[in-house]
This record gives C-alpha cells, structure tokens and sequence, in this order.
C-alpha cells in the first residue's frame, strides 16, 4: 500500500535499516490507507452521490489514473485522439471497465477484450473514485438491486426484448459489425452487468433509469444469475448457440457414429 | 429376376412342425401369405455400409412417427393466449399462445415429455441428414440411371416433404425462434412481385403473425405431409424391390445377378438390430443434448429477434442465400417494390432444387445410354459427374455455411464481413475450382487404376540387377481386384448426325455440344488385349 503508482504492487516487507517506531508508522500508514479505500468503497456503493469519496483516495486514484490511463485518456481524462474523454462517465463505467479488466486495454482492436483485471479493488475504487469527482456521473448500483432476488420472469422478458438481439436469448453472445461482438453473459458478476447497462460500455447503447429501471435492472440480473445457476433441463446446452450447434452436434456426432455403426454391421466376419 | 448366386442360403424343411407349423399352415392356408414370403424372404441384397443410409433414413422417420404420435396427446395447435402457469419459473405469468404453453407443459409437466420432444427433433435432424447423406451416395455412384430414375424423383420429393415436414414441425411451438424463422417466410413470400401480400395474408389468416398460422401448420405437419411421405416411402420401396439393389463392382457381380444375402433369415435380422441401433443413438443424444430451448426463447413476439437466429440446419442453406445477397437490390419501379434481394435467391434456390430433381434425364440424355445400370459406378469412374456432384456440393454447402456466418465471427474472431465475401466468393467461384479439381483427381485416379492393371501394383521390393541398375520390382494384382479396376463402362461423345429430314437440329448440336464436355477427357478402361499384350512381355 505504500506505493501506490503502478498496479499490483502490494507494500511487502520492506528490509533495511530503520528505526523500531518508523515500522510502527508504516503499518499505521497502511491501515491508514486500507481502511481509508474501503470507507471510500464503502461509501460510494452505499450513496447515490457521485462525489462522497474521500478527498484522500480521490488523489490515489489520479495518481494511478496519471500513471496507467492518462496516455490515452489524457491526463485530465479530458480525452485524447486514442482514448475518449472519461469526464462525466461515472464511477460505474470505471469500476466496469477496470474490474472486468477490460481496461487498462492491451492492444488496439475491434474492442478492448475481457482480460485479467490489472488492478486491486482499492485501486481500482480508487480510480473510480478520481473519475467520479470529476463531473456527476453513474455511481456504483446499492447492493439491494444486485441480490438476484427479482422477478425472473420479467427479467427474462425485458432481457428478450431489450438485450438478446446482440447477447442472444440465452445469454451466449453474438456478432457485431467489423469485428466486434457482445459478449458472452454467463459468469458475469451481478454488479458488473448492472454498470454495463448504466454506462453503455463499447458498443452497447446505455439503458438508464428511465429507460429500464432500477427494479428492471434487477428483474434482469435475476434471470442471468437464474442461467447461471439452473443447468438447462434438457442435457448440455451444446453452447446454447441454437442450430447451428445442434446441426453441427447431429452430423458430426449422431450421424457419424452411425455411419461408423453401419461399417461395423457390414463389415466380413473374419 | 433375381438369379441369386448367393452363398449362404438357409432353407430349412421341417415337415413335422408341431405347434408352429400348424399355426403357419393355418395361416398360409387363410391367407397364402407364403408366396409372398418365399419372395420377399429370398430377396438379395448386397452387403455394403453405404447402402444402409437410406435405412436410417427409414428407422428416424418411424422413431418420428412414434414420438410424435405421444406429442400429439399434449399439443394443443392454438395461438389463443393464455398466462403460462407451469413450472419452469422464469417464465411463470408470461403471456404467451396455448401452442407454446403447452409445449412448455410437455418438457416439465408431462412425464417424459421432454425426453419425447427431444427424441422428436434429433431424430428429426437425423432423417433429413441421413436422406441427405443416402442421396450423395445415390448420386456419386450413379445408382439414379435407368431403370431408377424415377426413383430418385421420388426420393428427392421426400427429400424436400422431410424439410416442409421439419419446417412446420419447427414452428409449432410458436416460440421466439420459430417466429422469427416464420416472419423469413413471409418476408420472402411477401417479395414476391404483385401477388406476395396476396399470398401472405392467405397465408397467416390476415396481417403476420395472426392467429391461424400454428393451427394450419399442425394440419399439414401430422396430417397431410406424413400421409404423401408414407405413401412416397411405400413407393420408393416398392420400387427397390422391382429393380432390385444396385450392387458394387466386383468379381462374379454383373448386370443381371445381385451377390449378396437373403432377407431372411439374415438381412432381417441385420435391419432389425439396426433399427434398435440408431433408436439407441437417438435415445442417447436426446437424453444427453438439448436441443430447442424453447424456454430459452420465450414465447414470440414480433419485436425481438435473437442473436444467433438460425434455422434447423436443413434449411439452413436458404437462410445463408438470403444472408449473401449484397445490399441495394431493392427499388421502386411502376409503383411497386422490386425485393431483387429475395428474389435472386429464391430462383437461384429454384434452379437448382429443379436441377437435381431432373439430373438423372439430363445425364441420360447426354450419354444417350438407354443400357440399364444395375452395377455401381465407382465416382472416379465417371469423372464429369463426380465434378459435377462435388461443385454441387460446394454450392450447398457454401450457402449453408453462411447460414451461421455470425457464429463462425465470433467464434473463429473473424469480421462478420469478412465471413461473408469469404463465402459470396465460396458460393460463386467455388463450385468451378471444385469441378476441375474433383474432375483431375477422378483422371488421376483413373490412370493409377490402370497403370495397377497393366503393370501391376509396386511391391516395395528393389532389385539390383547384374548391370547395376534398380528396379523395383511390381507385382500382378490378383483376378479380383482386376476385375473390379476393368469392369465400367466407357462412353464416347455423341455424333452430331442430320434427323430424318436431314437437318442438324439445335437440340442435337446443344446434345453433341454437353456430350463432348461430359467425355472429351476419359480414360479408357484396360481392354482384354491389352491386357494380353502386358502379359505377353512378362516382366
């Protein structure tokens, strides 16, 4: 926690020569800083406010933010020729973006791809943090709408409506135009889906309140974690990719097996 | 008539037959039902995999036939919406049509419903691949020439009555996939000039999607389309029997014989154990796979449409001709909308669903053979054909393929464009690299078959001679394997020569002109005294 301008680099024991009380003030420093980026976490998911971070983490996150997103963001976030501007985006496009590792991006495609996430969660409230303070913006969802306690029948219908033409039905993905795709739905944390349907990260139109509200938003995390957690009654999905799986599944399996079936039946008997 | 030269006939003459012979004489003596089986019981029929495809073609429909039968006491055919009260919960209050209701009653509420519907639909899948797969072989060893060409009629009505038949099966159900595949349809319909809209609204009763369309495809899916395939069947098969089977080349096989076992007791007994095979296999993909979520999908609606909406993969290739059409072919013109972008493909689709309907005629009267074929071509044999074949299959299997041009996107990490001039340049350009491909592969092969017959096959074995020279010594194929590389037939083009009124007709000229492309390049097969004259210089 001591250094905080390069990600993942946990304060270790540090070895040299110093006095009793200065390792006293350094585990104090930290403690300070941890339970400081919690409160911030803390209180960002818990308030509806944009700006109710503590001026301390705002300043880890732009020092982070100087150090891994400026280059193409701009060191303001004011935005640059490589990378959008991130003022007014909202700590729930951050906390998307850098929790599912998506950003920082690795290379330059159709879009920035899933990876592993590059950051800790202090870190990366941090950031979420700084770019929440610089204008008003979607906030990190209250805890309540995450539960997956809403009604999955509706979810399932608005998803239908609103989400399957590019994730398909089942939630397994699909193309897009040049390259890009939706991503597959299935694992997806609960709090992440929800800021993807704040923020309209990439490709993806922004669904806001009053648009599909909060409630809604619920109903349709519910049927994705019902997905998730309910294996299809009929046997493996095969994908849930529809047809084409099937049909590929039929040829390759079923009729090839049939053939080898139909080889072995007229084969001579030694 | 088959003058079985069969190896293995089993005729066992019990005179004393207790029990069973008194209950056979009674009813051979009611009935004389023993002509029959003396006839049909010492059928031949010659032993190779391939010819067991259409059988399975035969045991999916009956497994068909069953399945169905148990999802027609639960099916209620009617789009009257009702609020969904069974027990899949997310979708518990949805309103939706009684068809899909009580298709969702029979996967979770009806006790092997689900195991049924899914048997239903692979074995569904599994039929028309099967037809699919015994056509290919039907087509590349030229079993459709004379006296059979009606069959193959016949059998490619069945054909395209199983893809009606999985069609209207697939959108019973009236969910989300379904619909969508139904608006295609009237979508295409509705392209067509001055009458679509016409036709459309007969169609569906009124505007899509309406309230008649599950009602009347029920009709047709358990009524019409199954009584015209049973009877089509019942003639395919009666026709089987008329012309015999066809038989591959081999030693002791010739036109008028066919080698290979009686009906009873062994074919019989083969077919049978094959039935319960591929009901096995079904049985096993059914309990194991799902297959059409329908819950999944949600009842239809016209707004949303999935991603990755595909048909069944038969009719797969027409969704891949429809998604190949470049933009910018539709226009205003004499007040009314030209839709080129559904038309092209469906004349195209047309042409050549009429093509192979009618290729057996067409092939015949290229040759000019009127001979009838009772012994199979083996495809390198009749080079021009297999090219043709293997450029058909190419065309199909193009258009099919881009049936799921978004799946190969995303799952290969390609552009979705990209995929799609891929597969315009596939669909067009394709068919021609394969026909000169597959026809130099078939020449090839053709001229190794005889290079084995004149010189022999190498042996492996070098031989250094006093000289110092190597040799590799070659061995003599044996009489059987000969006979199978000499015996085919060998056709010349046809002359151009004047009718009766001494006049070259266009017909004629166009028939001279496909008969010098069919054969101009053929090699011919090994003559006897070719054969000699090798012989004669023994090496």
């Amino acid at each position: 926690m001591t250094s905080i301008s390069t990600p993942k680099q946990s304060g270790g024991r540090k070895t040299g020569r110093r006095g009793p009380l200065a390792s006293v003030a350094l585990i104090a420093i930290g403690l300070l800083f941890t339970g400081g980026a919690y409160a911030a976490f803390s209180t960002s998911t818990a308030s509806a406010e944009t700006t109710a971070a503590s001026q301390q983490t705002v300043g880890e996150g732009q020092k982070l933010f100087a150090a891994n997103c400026a280059t193409c963001h701009g060191l303001a976030a004011e935005g640059t020729g490589s990378g959008p501007s991130l003022i007014g985006v909202g700590a729930a496009a951050v906390d998307f973006q850098v929790g599912t590792g998506r950003m920082p991006m690795q290379i330059n495609g159709p879009q920035a791809e899933k990876k592993a996430v590059q950051f800790t969660e202090e870190q990366t409230a941090a950031l979420a943090a700084y770019v929440a303070s610089l204008a008003p913006g979607p906030s990190l969802p209250d805890a309540s709408l995450l539960d997956g306690e809403g009604d999955a029948a509706k979810g399932a219908e608005l998803f239908r409506i609103n989400c399957a033409m590019c994730h398909n039905v089942a939630g397994a993905g699909g193309a897009l135009t040049q390259g890009k795709y939706a991503p597959a739905l299935s694992g997806v944390n609960e709090v992440h889906i929800y800021e993807a349907m704040v923020t309209g990260p990439q490709n993806m139109p922004v669904f806001n309140d009053m648009n599909i509200s909060p409630e809604s938003k619920r109903d349709i995390i519910t049927y994705l974690k019902y997905l998730d957690n309910n294996p299809s009654p009929g046997g493996f999905a095969l994908g849930a990719l529809g047809p084409v799986s099937e049909g590929l599944f039929l040829w390759i399996f079923g009729l090839g097996s049939i053939v080898a079936l139909t080889v072995w039946i007229t084969a001579k008997s030694n | 008539m088959s003058t079985a030269t069969t190896t293995t006939e089993l005729v066992e003459t019990k005179k004393s037959g207790g029990l069973t012979g008194a209950a056979a004489n009674y009813i051979d003596e009611r009935t004389s039902i023993s002509t029959a089986v003396k006839e049909l019981g010492r059928k031949i029929f010659p032993d190779h995999w391939s010819f067991l495809l259409g059988e399975v073609a035969l045991y999916s429909f009956v497994i068909i036939l069953l399945s169905g039968s148990f999802l027609t006491f639960f099916f209620h055919a009617s789009m009257t919406p009702v609020e969904y009260d069974g027990s899949y919960m997310p979708l518990k209050g949805v309103e939706m049509s009684a068809a899909m209701a009580s298709s969702l009653d029979i996967s979770f509420d009806i006790r092997g419903g689900l195991l049924m519907r899914q048997v239903h639909h692979w074995a569904a899948l599994l039929f028309v691949a099967a037809i699919g797969l015994h056509m290919l072989r039907i087509y590349f060893t030229g079993a459709f020439r004379k006296p059979r060409e009606l069959n193959w009629v016949i059998g490619f009505i069945l054909f395209i009555l199983a893809m009606a038949e999985g069609f209207t099966g697939y959108s019973l159900p009236d969910d989300l996939l379904s619909g969508n595949g139904l608006r295609i349809i009237d979508g295409m319909v509705k392209g067509i000039p001055v009458v679509g809209t016409w036709i459309s609204f007969l169609l569906f009763g009124g505007e899509f999607p309406g309230e008649q369309i599950v009602g009347r495809l029920y009709s047709l899916h358990i009524l019409l389309l199954p009584a015209i395939i049973v009877a089509l069947i019942a003639m395919h098969l009666l026709f089987v029997v008329v012309h015999k089977h066809t038989q591959y080349p081999g030693a002791g096989r010739t036109n008028q014989n066919v080698v290979g076992y009686p009906v009873l007791p062994v074919y019989a007994a083969k077919a049978g154990g094959f039935f319960f095979i591929v009901f096995g296999i079904v049985m096993l993909m059914a309990s194991l796979f799902t297959i059409n979520p329908i819950w999944n999908y949600g009842p239809y609606d016209p707004s949303p449409v999935s991603a990755g909406t595909q048909p069944d993969w038969y009719i797969g290739f027409a969704d891949g001709a429809l998604r190949l059409i470049p933009p910018g072919l539709e226009f205003v013109w004499l007040d009314r909308t030209w839709s080129f972008n559904i038309l092209i493909p469906l004349v195209a689709l047309g042409l050549f669903i009429l093509v192979v309907l009618i290729y057996p005629f067409i092939e015949a009267w290229v040759t000019g053979d009127k001979r009838e074929h009772h012994i199979l071509d083996r495809p390198r044999n009749a080079p021009t054909r297999t090219a043709i074949g293997a450029a058909g299959v190419t065309f199909y299997a193009a258009l099919w393929a881009t049936a799921s041009s978004d799946i190969i996107a995303t799952h290969f990490k390609v552009t979705m464009e990209g995929v799609i001039h891929t597969m315009q340049f596939m669909v067009i350009v394709g068919p021609f690299i394969a026909f000169f491909v597959t026809k130099r592969i078939c020449l090839a092969l053709q001229k190794k078959d005889r290079e084995i017959v004149l010189h022999g096959y190498e042996s492996g074995r070098i031989v250094r001679l006093p000289g110092g020279e190597y040799i590799e010594v070659h061995q003599p194929v044996d009489e059987y394997e000969r006979w199978k590389l000499v015996s085919y037939n060998d056709y010349k083009p046809l002359m151009i020569r004047p009718n009766a009124n001494g006049k070259i007709t266009v017909g004629q000229k166009a028939r001279a002109g496909l008969s010098r492309w069919f054969f101009e390049d053929r090699i011919e097969p090994v003559s006897s005294t070719e054969l000699e004259r090798t012989h004669g210089d023994h090496h």
